[in-house]
């Protein structure tokens, strides 16, 4: 019998390394091998036809910090967290609790939230390019009817990251709206009706007991908007490329462009290790949170 | 009173879905006018299909959409084929390393692909996977979430099916695909419908991994036709625009119910 159970054990152990091996190989040669690379080449200097490359420790994550370029870009890119996901969130959820209600166009409201996430988000840019466009653009267009001034949204540092955060906002409320309208669905209805015999206003109804119901939903989303902020940057090759003068600059953008445009991997290697330290922490948060919920079903 | 609020309700809401899907409409309108008249805004000038033609002609759009669909069917039959051994070996087998090479899987959630752009173009070059359609898909075969969605799904098939199958005399191998594949069939269309139209979709590294004409997906060709320095006018890049985003579009107008629970499912478990 021991024998028997040891060989189901064997036999088990090999088919599961078997039956992994495929995607572990995949998962090494294009997730955890180049994490590691990317922090080793992050302490090499730059290879040039002069120079070969050679060790030089954490000079360059000193010479990021020292270059006022890089705290723009992380500043712009704190900016565009700090308002797109409190924005988008908020926006979806307005749009779940319409979406629920018994309203009139139904089908057509949620259709017309939803849309934006099924569309590229170059095929976004491209749409919005004709909003923002000084002289032609629509808003524009509109602006000049009430004898407002013509504005190049895209084209000064004041304006031309709001405009990418718009963009940005657009293109992500309606796919979190998604799941919120799944949540709210799992609301019991006597809750409503207990609110309702109690006399209880709407607001205070949505307030007390139906933000709180909506947390765990609150937090999966914050999470993703948060890996979105890092994540969409599509939009900034159509409308911006970073510019005017770096305002519109986003990490993701500004690490490419480092490795694909001016070719300097090594310093386009620290940021990536910056930023996948800060997935990190975003990570272990996210588990510890997970454990929390798992707790409570 | 309960009338007011409703209708004030049903104004926001569709305020909202006016101003939501205005970028959209506005495009439509732009890719149906002459460009003067769509730059001045003349509302009943009259419709053209020529800017789809001219937007048509400019590029080679039957060879991206080809890429395009090349692409998302290889990296799907790549997922499926990857996250389905994975899920189930998670899932159903003991075996000894197991839960810590799952939180190695669970670690790559948030090692995105896009940031390691670097890294992983000197990989697929070193591959000789440079401009390749394979070279694009690659990275995303191994998809952390597709393993941890495969093995939620696994892990709800009542055991005894599995013992039924065993007893009747099927391999491990012939239980996972004649028991749990058939089982787990809406999981995989939610996850194909995210899949697809994530990698429809995706910009970046197809940007960085393609070079020319014979690779480039559809976003990359459309970002090209669109530069500035083509010289190409609103109308047209509107025209290109709903022509790129049309096949997906339509699909998701006709398929909106299950795509969209096709979402939740793929993202809330």
């Amino acid at each position: 019998m021991s024998a028997h159970a040891n060989l189901e054990r064997r036999r088990q152990a090999i088919y599961g390394w078997l039956l992994l091996s495929p995607a572990m190989v995949l998962l090494t040669v294009f997730a955890f091998y180049p994490s590691i690379a990317t922090l080793w080449s992050s302490l090499f200097s730059r290879h040039t036809r002069r120079n070969p490359t050679e060790f030089v420790g954490t000079e360059n994550y000193a010479d990021l910090f020292a270059d006022p370029t890089f705290w723009l870009v992380v500043k712009n890119n704190l900016l565009y967290a700090g308002i797109t996901i409190p924005v988008s969130i908020f926006i979806a959820l307005s749009m779940a609790l319409w979406a629920n209600s018994k309203i009139s166009a139904r089908g057509f409201v949620r259709t017309a939230y939803f849309t934006p996430t099924v569309l590229p988000m170059i095929a976004a840019a491209n749409l919005w390019l004709f909003f923002y466009t000084p002289g032609l653009g629509v808003l524009d267009q509109i602006g000049s009817l009430f004898g407002l001034p013509s504005v190049n949204w895209l084209g000064q540092p004041e304006t031309a990251l709001w405009a990418i955060i718009i963009v940005t906002i657009w293109k992500e409320a309606g796919f979190f709206m998604i799941f919120y309208l799944a949540a709210l669905q799992t609301i019991p209805e006597d809750l409503k009706e207990a609110a309702d015999i109690e006399g209880t206003s709407r607001w205070t109804y949505t307030r007390r007991i139906v933000l709180p119901l909506l947390m765990p939903t609150t937090l999966f989303i914050a999470v993703n908007a948060m890996i979105n902020s890092v994540k969409l940057i599509d939009h900034l090759f159509i409308l911006t490329k970073g510019g005017p003068s770096d305002a519109s600059k986003l990490i993701l953008y500004y690490i490419w462009e480092m490795a694909f445009a001016f070719f300097d991997a090594p310093h386009a290697a620290a940021i990536t290790v910056l930023v996948i330290a800060v997935l990190g922490v975003v990570a272990a948060v996210q588990f510890l949170y997970l454990d929390k919920r798992t707790h409570y079903q | 009173m309960k009338s007011l609020t409703k209708f004030v309700d049903s104004f926001g809401a569709i305020l909202l879905a006016i101003i939501w899907i205005a970028p959209l409409l506005f495009a439509f309108w732009a890719a149906t006018h002459s460009t003067s008249d769509a730059v001045n805004l003349r509302l009943f000038s009259p419709w053209t299909l020529e800017n789809f033609r001219v937007a048509w002609n400019g590029a080679p759009w039957v060879k991206y959409f080809f890429n395009t669909f090349m692409l998302v069917t290889v990296i799907l039959i790549g997922q499926f084929f990857l996250t389905t051994l994975a899920g189930f070996a998670f899932a159903q087998l003991r075996f000894p390393g197991k839960e810590f090479v799952f939180i190695l899987v669970l670690m790559q959630l948030f090692i995105l692909p896009e940031v390691l752009i670097v890294e992983n173009y000197a990989m697929v070059s070193r591959l000789g996977l440079f401009d390749s359609i394979l070279g694009v898909g690659m990275p995303y075969m191994a998809s952390a979430f597709g393993i941890f969605l495969m093995r939620q799904a696994f892990k709800g098939v009542p055991i005894e099916l599995h013992e039924a199958a065993r007893i009747e005399g099927c391999g491990l191998l012939g239980i996972l695909w004649r028991v749990y594949v058939p089982l787990a069939k809406p999981t995989y269309i939610a996850y194909a419908l995210v899949s697809v139209s994530t990698h429809w979709n995706n910009f970046l590294w197809p940007l960085i991994v393609t070079n020319s004409p014979e690779t480039r997906p559809l976003t990359v060709g459309l970002s090209i036709f669109g530069a500035p320095e083509n010289g190409v006018d609103i109308s047209i890049i509107s025209a290109a625009t709903l022509m790129s985003v049309a096949p997906l579009l339509i699909g998701f107008l006709i398929f909106q119910r299950q795509f969209v629970q096709s979402f939740l499912r793929a993202g809330i478990k």
